[in-house]
């Protein structure tokens, strides 16, 4: 069985990335209102208060018993662009979900979060972690017919390099690739790294290919037609490996720009598939068309915090973040967020990766306003002080969150005040310029726990926190340096353990996400990392 | 003659100097093409490597010259979001679209605003100018994006006479595009026509306290041969104007409407290129705006030249 939420894992790793929920503030209200209206018109006035509660529970996580019939075209909408089809350039998360069809590496995640030969048919790794050595697939081909070569997986683990640049954990780590025989390739590195498995997801592309002007993998759909800022259309791979699959024909990635438009159309049926929705919308559509649709519910594996600026004056002491831990109600952000459907967390860690989350930082700092008022009386901001979170206004579950925060934080005497910036100036102004005090953001993440935690060492250029401990820096260099997978898990879950006696940031949860999928179809299932798979997706037989 | 040269002059200047204003805004806005791609999780030389290739490192005023000179050429250079794609190709594919959408949204302006200011007119005082007025003064008042979501709603979502989001683009199946895109033109034309009776009524009224009205009537023409004959023909001068600020708004892009419809016109174009900071994209629909707009008014000028000899004197 595949469940999303019991992941055993070995795995392995690398950096990390911002991602965000696309959710768009602007007519957030308006819609709230048509919705209301819409209850209204199709004569369910009378439903009472207790229903919209219990709204969210239903379907959630239903066993399916539904049968699969092959064919058939799904139309997934997503509210945002692609950045690019090529896989070796750094994309957004959304992008990664969608190319996740099209291409696939020497091993691939599954949906518990392990990963699993694909290109390759077998691996083996030294006992030293410093060699790695892949059997290449039988009678494996690309979309076009063409069959793989192990020239095709040097090319593009040479292009991946290059693409990547010479200062990314991917270069620094490879020392070369070799070709013993025409089935075996070996990948050597500069230092032992138990984690660089996670790095040969890469996509494997044919020899001398550009993927922008001919993207083609070995992945279970082919690209069709790519419109720029309309739609992708992929089409099933006839020469895929996995024998009976995909069931679907063909697959449309349709982008919408505006989130509730995108809602409208799920609702009318043009788009079949829409992840990150909110609870009043999963409210809605349970209320006016319940068999219509199948609710998911998994997480959006991101850690979702308020990150702070440790170089803030108030902020460099301790005891002023942990006052900030203890001052924020993160039931209070889950149960008004997310109808409470999220998972709490207390360090940066998603807990869906069994094998590194360390699951006793997420009590740490129980909701304690007396606790907070003391640590920041001790502190010498007994009187509070005044902080601006900047938060980036596309994203309204980012603003609404912090104006939560800001309105907890009022009570023991800190005056948080929202600053609202646009996405790019978002990007430019906080994350690479760190001129912030306080934001509200989820950060997600890959496999391997480094591009997770890898980010506070003192020196990192991803350190947007400015968080500079000691400790945690040579734990990070013993958790990277060791081979043995429950050692190096060991450092891992100090280091969170760390983060968290520090209060490095203020951490909230792992919010849900609660897909609907058009009745018509089966077989969706949530990935600890960013891949909507579309290949175990069926139309239902009636 | 003199006048239209130097209109024609004074025309080119404005175009000149808004792509000049454009470019330096958004060299100051914070953030850039390469930034916004590569979002967080780029390396320092993934960033420089991409700025580089999209020629961000160049002072502003080389970067200026370059487009402009490329510009004149007609060649507005490659999108930088969208990798490999020519700004004129991602450019044309969505004009067609906003140009039938304006034109389908100015058919339906002129096809009710007349027959219904005349209504007005003749029930002036009466029920149906109370209820009409009372209507256009809602339809002018509602914001546009929520008339947009009431269409969806009302006629997409209860009464199915279009599944929103479904657009047919127009090359695959035009007849299925256009009524398609009959909707979002309602949604731009309602307000639209509120205003054109408006304006339309006001000009009407004020033509029928004429001298020459009365004269007509008292030799025993009737009001509505008056109307039609006679005072529309002048009433409708001023409205011209009004209509042309109209034409140019609606070509230049029903951003709100195409967003809420779905819709692929250049409004939702230019939205994603500002937050992508695709600079040669939203340039190049900014002068497609401009030259619209001080086309529009330059046109009017050269026919209010022609139609009015007090004008041409001068």
């Amino acid at each position: 069985m595949r469940d999303s939420r019991t992941i055993p894992s070995t795995i392995e790793y690398e950096r990390a990335r911002i991602e965000v929920f696309l959710v768009k503030r602007s007519l957030a209200i308006l819609l709230t209102l048509v919705l209301g209206l819409g209850v209204v018109l199709s004569g369910c006035s009378g439903a009472s208060k207790d229903d919209s509660q219990a709204g969210t529970d239903v379907n959630a996580q239903k066993p399916t018993e539904t049968e699969p019939v092959y064919g058939g075209q799904l139309i997934y909408g997503m509210t945002q662009d692609l950045v690019s089809l090529d896989p070796h350039e750094s994309t957004d998360a959304g992008t990664r979900c969608v190319v996740f069809n099209i291409y696939e590496g020497l091993v691939k995640p599954t949906a518990a979060g392990d990963l699993v030969p694909a290109v390759a048919e077998s691996y083996d790794i030294s006992s030293d972690a410093k060699s790695y050595t892949f059997t290449l697939r039988d009678q494996i081909r690309f979309q076009n017919g063409d069959p793989v070569t192990i020239k095709d997986i040097e090319y593009s683990i040479h292009r991946y390099a290059e693409l990547s640049g010479e200062s990314s954990a991917f270069s620094l780590a490879l020392d070369q690739v070799t070709c013993p025989d025409d089935k075996t390739v070996v990948i050597t590195l500069k230092q032992p790294d138990s984690e660089f498995l996670s790095q040969l997801t890469l996509a494997i592309i044919p020899d001398g290919s550009d993927p922008v002007q001919n993207p083609i993998g070995t992945g279970p759909f082919k690209v069709d037609t790519y419109k720029v800022g309309e739609y992708l259309d992929l089409s099933k791979n006839e020469y895929y490996w996995v024998s009976g699959a995909p069931y679907l024909d063909s697959v449309r990635f349709k982008f919408i720009a505006d989130v509730n438009t995108a809602f409208t159309e799920l609702q009318a049926g043009t788009i079949d598939v829409l992840n990150y929705l909110t609870t009043a919308q999963v409210d809605a559509l349970q209320k006016s068309a319940q068999d219509q649709f199948r609710i998911v519910e998994g997480n959006m594996n991101l850690v979702h915090a308020l990150f702070l600026n440790n170089d803030f004056e108030p902020f460099k002491d301790v005891r002023v973040r942990q006052a900030m831990c203890y001052a924020v109600d993160r039931d209070a952000i889950n149960q008004f967020m997310f109808g409470g459907k999220s998972t709490l967390i207390g360090s940066h860690m998603i807990p869906s990766l069994q094998t590194w989350y360390e699951p006793s930082c997420a009590d740490a700092y129980p909701h304690d306003v007396q606790k907070a008022k003391e640590l920041l009386a001790e502190a010498g901001y007994g009187d509070g002080f005044e902080l601006t979170i900047t938060v980036p206004s596309q994203y309204s579950q980012h603003v609404d969150t912090a104006q939560i925060i800001a309105d907890q934080l009022s009570e023991v005497g800190i005056k948080a005040t929202l600053k609202q910036i646009e996405w790019s100036s978002w990007l430019t102004d906080v994350y690479k310029g760190r001129q912030y005090e306080a934001t509200v953001i989820g950060f997600d993440g890959k496999l391997n726990p480094s591009d997770w935690l890898a980010k506070y060492g003192t020196n990192d250029s991803k350190n947007m926190t400015n968080y500079s401990n000691a400790e945690y820096d040579e734990l990070l260099g013993k958790a990277l340096a060791a081979v043995d997978q429950g050692e190096k898990a060991a450092y891992y879950k100090q280091m969170q353990l760390n983060l968290s006696e520090n209060a490095a940031s203020v951490y909230l949860e792992d919010p849900a996400d609660f897909v609907a999928i058009s009745s018509r179809f089966d077989g969706y299932y949530f990935y600890p990392t960013a891949a909507w798979d579309v290949s175990t997706i069926y139309m239902v037989k009636e | 003659m003199k006048s239209v040269v130097n209109k024609l002059i004074s025309l080119i200047i404005t175009v000149l100097v808004i792509s000049f204003v454009t470019f330096i805004v958004f060299s100051i806005i914070p953030g850039n093409a390469a930034i916004a791609k590569l979002g967080v999780d780029a390396s320092p030389e993934q960033i420089e490597r991409l700025e580089e290739e999209m020629g961000l490192n160049d002072p502003i005023v080389l970067r200026y010259g370059k487009w402009l000179l490329n510009a004149l050429k007609g060649d507005f250079g490659e999108s930088l979001q969208y990798s490999g794609t020519k700004v004129s190709a991602l450019l044309s594919s969505r004009l067609q679209v906003t140009l039938v959408l304006s034109l389908l949204s100015m058919g339906l302006i002129l096809l009710f605003s007349f027959p219904i200011s005349l209504l007005c007119v003749r029930h002036q005082g009466k029920w149906v100018d109370a209820l009409l007025s009372g209507l256009g003064q809602v339809l002018m008042a509602v914001p546009a994006f929520f008339l947009g979501i009431m269409i969806t709603y009302l006629l997409g979502l209860v009464l199915h006479f279009f599944k929103p989001g479904a657009y047919i683009p127009l090359s695959e199946n035009p007849s299925r595009a256009v009524l398609y895109l009959l909707f979002p033109a309602i949604s731009i034309a309602l307000p639209k026509i509120s205003m054109t009776v408006r304006f339309l009524k006001s000009s009407i009224q004020g033509e029928l306290s004429q001298d020459y009205v009365r004269t007509a009537r008292s030799h025993g023409m009737s009001q509505g041969k008056v109307l039609s004959a006679h005072v529309l023909k002048n009433a409708l001068i001023p409205v011209i104007t009004f209509l042309a600020t109209i034409i140019a708004e609606i070509m230049a892009g029903s951003i709100v409407a195409e967003q809420v419809f779905s819709v692929p016109g250049i409004g939702r174009l230019l939205i994603t290129s500002i937050s992508a900071r695709d600079f040669p994209v939203v340039q190049a629909i900014v002068m497609y705006i401009t030259s619209v707009v001080v086309t529009a008014g330059f046109v009017m000028d050269i026919l209010y030249i022609l139609v009015d000899p007090r004008l041409r004197r001068k």
